[in-house]
């Protein structure tokens, strides 16, 4: 066991062997996640939080999913309706949370580092499920699990990540834990969605798409807020397509067996061609899918075990 | 009534020198100095060796008053004050409502006589609600008291509001402080831009968004002729224009905060929002160019920015969470930092934290020559503490060094020849 953490909120502070851990028992839960007798009791008794102050449809009932499949006791909280309208802090909101007793909160904020100001103020376990531009940890891991079972490993890969990285947490999570497993990263993208000094973060940065995906074994595309398209970042949709979207004419420079990924959802015709994306010989897009409940299941059994552990050698501040 | 200080180590920014001596007080003011036998006095204080100096001269105070008073009122600011040695606030006029009529001004001074222990100096508005439209009533500002006209950290946009406003000022020979930060770039920033930002994922500004507008600023200085002074110069790339400026003749001068000569961005670690400070915390490289700049004499001034914020306001996700750090009693220990760390000499030091402002200003402290007034800080320089931030006099306890090691600890303070505190 390697992976002894209290929160999982991001990436950052873990170590290889922290990351081999939840993949692997990650495995176990892709092939109970295929079972007809889809269910466990390893979060049973446990109260689990969905605690959502970003919109979102995907990851919470994939945290959803994970949590019932395991047993535990869900609740989805949509934050946005709720009293931060009325004008409660976020840390008021934890404390209130707090004082329910649960045992997972499952977090997603759109300010970068506000759910590690919420871990600070509670006792029970945190997972960060998106924060701002910071950090998404779930999606790098279930990125990483897609790409091993499609590449047999997950070193020594030249991974390019494509579109808007400046805004993008599941970009930062994925260059951190990819440079972790020793992978060649590059980033592909017009140089206003580039985030600062790029190149200090231990990766390639290209300008051009058809030099970044030369000899790549993993495509990685990024989703382009509608909010950015229109002349503040970049000058069109058309423009951003000719020159940033994937087709098989691009794709064509990367190696002829790699794969090409998408952290959802999509925005068919703008930074991806919609056969491409459908393409089952090179689009892995649906399996990333399946693959996140498989993660965030092994990732909930691992901070499970650790709270009750924590609990159960009399450690005050998770009670 | 005389009162000698004997057996001081005095430090005198203007003569520049660091030497063992004695000091003899008369009412309010200094009547003399030297180093041979001590002259006879009523009063004897001992210093026992330690430094003997300038009070501070602290440019750029925010006190909450009108407006805010949880945060920070005139009699909590100048305790704490008096505890840092900082014998005149210089104070900022970003409350709510801003200082922008001499009516507001004149109830701020009388607020401040009644209740801080030490001097009190505003500054005024430069435009009517700081909102970069009109100039206020320079001249019955300056009657009323105000030493300086600024907008705070607001820029004014508008070039021809801001060329009229100091026109209107250079004929009345006011000073006007500006804050250069290019307001386009800097929207919706809280950190410089580079590698630690772009890990965070936190909106980040380029330290160029600082030269770009002290460019701006240095050309409207030309054109106008006024008095300026920057409230604060943060990068190494803004330095050069800052000096080309000095070197042409122009009426210039700049300051700095003590967060940006002793802190950098890597401090504000996991979203620690006691380090978010206006501008943000630069590069380690722009804080190394900073201290020399203060030892060359480039930047001229070091004030403390001091800016209450309460609990609530920095409880924040780092985006939402108010901006500014106290810093009246932490500034000398912080200023020693760059002494014991031999950048900078004493005099070097107080040269920028007393002489500089208070001759900006055309104020008569910052020396220990005759004639000057008896504003004093006798302080251990070496002394080691750590410090608790709910010691610290403010209502707002929202300071970067909670839990750092310092050094410095002042023993007294003196304002007008009258012992204001006594840390002894």
């Amino acid at each position: 066991m390697s992976f002894r953490a209290r929160h999982l909120l991001g990436i950052e502070p873990l170590k290889p062997e922290a990351i081999r851990t939840i993949l692997d028992l990650s495995e176990q839960y892709v092939a109970l996640n295929r079972a007809t007798h889809k269910t466990s009791d390893v979060l049973a008794g446990l109260t689990q939080i969905n605690m959502f102050f970003e919109n979102s449809t995907r990851t919470q009932a994939s945290f959803e999913i994970a949590g019932k499949r395991l047993g535990a006791d869900v609740m989805n909280m949509a934050m946005q309706a709720s009293s931060i309208k009325k004008g409660e802090t976020l840390i008021d909101t934890a404390l209130t949370l707090n004082a329910m007793h649960p045992d997972l909160l499952v977090v997603r904020h759109p300010h970068s580092g506000a759910v590690n100001l919420l871990a600070e103020k509670v006792n029970c376990a945190v997972l960060n499920a998106g924060d701002g531009r910071h950090e998404h940890p779930t999606q790098a891991l279930l990125d990483a699990l897609t790409i091993r079972r499609a590449k047999g490993r997950i070193q020594r890969l030249t991974v390019a990540i494509c579109g808007d990285i400046a805004h993008s947490r599941v970009a930062r999570s994925n260059i951190l834990l990819l440079g972790k497993m020793e992978n060649r990263v590059r980033l592909i993208g017009p140089p206003t969605l580039i985030p600062a000094r790029a190149a200090d973060l231990g990766v390639e940065v290209y300008g051009d798409m058809k030099e970044g995906l030369e000899g790549a074994d993993v495509v990685m595309m990024l989703r382009l807020q509608k909010e950015r398209m229109d002349g503040g970042f970049i000058p069109s949709e058309r423009e951003y397509y000719h020159r940033f979207g994937l087709d098989a004419e691009k794709l064509a420079h990367a190696k002829e067996d790699a794969i090409v990924m998408h952290p959802g959802p999509m925005n068919r015709g703008v930074e991806i061609d919609g056969t491409l994306a459908d393409d089952i010989n090179r689009s892995v897009i649906q399996e990333q899918v399946e693959m996140g409940v498989a993660v965030r299941m092994a990732a909930m059994e691992l901070l499970a075990r650790n709270l009750r552990e924590a609990r159960a050698a009399g450690d005050g501040t998770y009670v | 009534m005389k009162t000698l200080f004997s057996n001081a180590r005095l430090i005198d920014p203007e003569g520049g020198s660091d030497a063992p001596g004695w000091l003899l007080v008369q009412g309010q003011t200094i009547l003399a100095s030297g180093t041979d036998a001590p002259p006879a006095a009523e009063t004897v204080i001992d210093c026992a060796g330690q430094c003997l100096a300038p009070g501070i001269v602290d440019i750029g105070v925010k006190v909450c008053e009108p407006g805010e008073r949880h945060k920070e009122s005139f009699r909590s600011a100048g305790l704490a004050a008096a505890a840092g040695g900082v014998t005149t606030m210089v104070t900022r006029p970003d409350t709510a409502p801003a200082i922008d009529t001499p009516e507001v001004l004149e109830f701020v001074t009388r607020r401040a006589r009644e209740a801080a222990p030490v001097r009190i100096r505003p500054m005024a508005a430069l435009t009517k609600g700081r909102e970069g439209r009109e100039m206020v009533e320079i001249g019955f500002l300056q009657d009323a008291g105000a030493v300086a006209f600024t907008d705070g950290d607001r820029v004014v946009e508008n070039t021809k509001v801001l060329s009229r406003a100091m026109t209107y000022a250079r004929s009345l020979n006011a000073l006007v402080i500006a804050h250069p930060q290019d307001p386009g770039l800097t929207a919706g920033a809280c950190a410089t831009s580079g590698k630690f930002a772009s890990l965070r994922g936190l909106p980040a500004v380029s330290p160029m968004a600082e030269r770009m507008a002290l460019d701006r600023d240095m050309a409207l200085v030309e054109m106008t002729g006024v008095k300026y002074h920057a409230d604060q110069v943060t990068t190494a790339r803004a330095l050069p224009a800052l000096e080309r400026a000095k070197n042409n003749g122009r009426d210039v001068t700049a300051g700095v905060s003590i967060h940006h000569l002793t802190l950098n961005e890597l401090d504000v670690g996991d979203y620690r929002t006691f380090f978010k400070v206006k501008p943000p915390l630069r590069a380690e490289t722009d804080r190394v160019a900073l201290v020399q700049a203060v030892a060359s004499g480039l930047i001229d001034v070091i004030s403390s920015m001091h800016t209450p914020q309460d609990e609530e306001s920095k409880r924040l996700p780092y985006e939402e969470a108010a901006s500014g750090a106290v810093g009246l009693e932490t500034l000398l220990p912080a200023a020693l930092r760059l002494y014991h760390a031999e950048a900078i000499t004493l005099p070097q030091l107080w040269r920028a934290l007393s002489l500089n402002p208070a001759r900006r200003l055309g104020l008569d402290g910052g020396r220990l020559a005759p004639g000057a007034p008896a504003d004093l800080v006798l302080f251990d320089a070496d002394a080691p503490f750590v410090l608790d931030r709910f010691t610290l006099r403010s209502k707002s306890k929202n300071t970067p060094f909670d839990g750092a090691r310092m050094q410095g600890r002042v023993l007294g303070t003196w304002v007008a020849g009258a012992r204001v505190f006594d840390g002894g």
